[in-house]
């Protein structure tokens, strides 16, 4: 199997903005040269609050499966509610990395091996202007900080395209925020 | 420039570009972005056509066949039930000879009812007389779309642009958009001979008779039997046209090259796995690993089915130790589709390669890579003890 695809999984609750915050990081990547870019969200019974996951996959080069991702080598938790509900490290790869919006400092988060990064996105979105709820933006801050795969002023950039008329400034600003608040453990 | 968007907005974007001037439509998932970003684009003011919203897809492929009976470029798109209940209009359309596009994002048909993805629907009306043309990802849904205005009009036949339903349709990739003056370039104003115009009354598709008959002028009108040769006679001419479109757009746009099929790693194969859509590129992956343990093989994927390019498709597969032909679709009581087309095209090659048919994925059943390999695997470690019966992948009986 292939080895040059990073996979990714968002996830999420329905109308939290799950796909534009993995849309948001997948043309983040195509600037930065990952040639290879396939978001996939879950297909068909999306509801306002229920869970649902997208898969991310990019790579340097073509990417020719559209099958969602079963084993990921990150999964984004954009909401700490979820963890009680859905079990987001499944098939989690060995040396897998969990980034999540949470109130908890880091070490309250274990998730078997996996290395964590942690920001408290739901408060810092909040500070940087945003109506409460909105945390699409600001996770990619995490997302950034964490993974080291995309610049954050690249990021930015792809947030202020996104945001076009929808509070561009308070959503480039919650991420910023973000990536400067973001906690990354190492691998226990 | 490049933008990551859906297969969807990929083809509302190359209707956009082809300036269509009618879309007329009714949402069924997973077609319906596809309508909405049209109608987005028309209320902005950033695309100049006229919207009709309609009450049902036999409604929207009748409006469709007015407008362009009045001279005008005219699109739509469905899927699944939404294709079969136009069905009756479909046939209209090609017999009037009229060079509308249609997209169809690919759903199983009910019942039972599966919004999912499988090539049922347009394979179901294959025999209507529509050219069919297939495209594997977002860039080739906005290139094949901006190519189908220019062979429907070309031929005065209409086309239909299939893509999987949510494996294109709801995924995002990057593709180009091309620029809106190469494209006015590339495809010329509609603007056909003859059209319904008040200043200059007309007949259009009246009845025939079974026999030639003169006209209201005179002249001899050919009957039904010379109008539906006629038919046939363009659409096997058609293949040709298209060749030489997609040529004119590889020149322009340096994209194309495999207007009938498009070949992976088939040159030096001695196995060649064959199939429609996004699977055929599925497929790469699963030839890269078999090609690394040694097995020759090598995926092409059909992208025009009709007309049917049996000379290509027979050219590139004769002589092959095994063909294993992947399919989403089925002739129920049969085999699927593809696999008979094959298999009738290969009939007077000299030297005829044993072909096995695998039926996967209906209803939208997810299609492992692994499932891929395993088939792949048989198939050409027992080209001879296939027999002719379809096998089903992924079943759980």
């Amino acid at each position: 199997m292939r080895t040059d695809i990073i996979e990714i999984r968002w996830h999420g609750r329905g109308g939290q903005g799950a796909i534009t915050a993995a849309k948001i990081v997948a043309n983040g990547a195509f600037a930065s040269g990952f040639k290879g870019v396939i978001m996939a969200p879950t297909f068909g019974t999306e509801r306002r609050g229920a869970p649902v996951f997208t898969s991310l996959k990019i790579s340097k080069n073509k990417i020719y499966d559209l099958s969602p991702i079963t084993t990921p080598d990150m999964v984004v938790v954009l909401d700490p509610t979820l963890l009680d509900e859905v079990d987001v490290v499944a098939g989690l790869k060995e040396d897998g990395l969990v980034i999540l919006n949470g109130p908890k400092p880091l070490s309250e988060y274990r998730f078997g091996d996996a290395k964590v990064a942690v920001s408290d996105v739901t408060k810092l979105a909040v500070e940087a202007g945003l109506p409460p709820g909105i945390v699409n933006s600001g996770i990619i801050g995490a997302f950034s900080q964490a993974t080291g795969l995309v610049n954050i002023d690249v990021m930015v950039k792809a947030i202020e395209n996104e945001f076009i008329g929808k509070r561009p400034e308070m959503n480039a600003k919650a991420a910023r925020l973000v990536f400067d608040n973001t906690a990354v453990g190492g691998y226990v | 420039m490049h933008i990551i968007e859906s297969g969807n907005v990929a083809a509302a974007t190359g209707v956009k570009l082809s300036r269509a001037q009618v879309i007329a439509a009714y949402p069924i998932t997973p077609q319906t972005p596809l309508t909405e970003k049209l109608s987005e684009f028309v209320e902005s003011g950033e695309f100049e056509a006229e919207y009709i919203p309609v009450e049902s897809e036999h409604s929207a492929m009748g409006v469709c066949i007015a407008a362009s009976t009045a001279g005008a470029r005219a699109f739509t798109a469905t899927s699944a039930n939404g294709l079969l209940y136009m069905s009756e209009q479909l046939h209209w359309a090609v017999g009037a000879r009229l060079p509308l596009v249609m997209c169809v994002a690919n759903r199983g048909i009910g019942a039972p009812w599966t919004v999912w993805n499988d090539q049922q629907d347009s394979m179901s009306q294959r025999d209507a007389g529509w050219i069919q043309l297939y495209a594997n990802d977002h860039q080739q849904i906005i290139d094949t779309v901006i190519k189908a205005f220019l062979l429907a009009q070309t031929v005065s036949i209409p086309v239909m642009v299939c893509y999987d339903g949510y494996l294109l349709s709801h995924t995002y990739m990057p593709f180009d958009q091309p620029d809106q003056g190469d494209v006015d370039s590339f495809l010329p104003t509609f603007s056909p001979e003859n059209f319904l115009n008040p200043e200059d009354p007309g007949n259009f598709n009246p009845v025939t008779l079974p026999d030639v008959r003169p006209g209201v002028d005179g002249k001899m009108e050919p009957g039904y039997i010379e109008i539906r040769h006629n038919l046939h006679h363009d659409l096997r001419s058609s293949i040709e046209v298209y060749g030489e479109i997609d040529s004119e757009y590889e020149e322009k746009f340096g994209r194309g090259g495999n207007p009938f099929i498009e070949k992976y790693k088939c040159e030096d194969a001695e196995f060649v796995a064959v199939c429609i859509g996004s699977l055929s590129y599925q497929l790469r992956d699963v030839i890269d690993i078999m090609r690394d343990s040694g097995t020759r093989v090598g995926v092409m994927g059909v992208q025009m089915y009709r007309p049917f390019p049996d000379e290509a498709i027979a050219d590139a597969l004769s002589g092959k130790k095994c063909v294993i032909v992947f399919e989403k679709a089925l002739s129920y009581g049969n085999q699927g589709p593809l696999y008979g087309d094959i298999k009738s095209a290969l009939y007077c090659s000299d030297d005829k390669p044993p072909i096995h048919n695998y039926i996967l994925g209906l209803g939208g059943r997810e299609i492992r890579t692994q499932h891929l390999l395993d088939a792949l695997t048989d198939s050409c470690g027992s080209p001879e003890t296939f027999g002719d019966t379809p096998r089903w992948i992924g079943l759980k009986l």
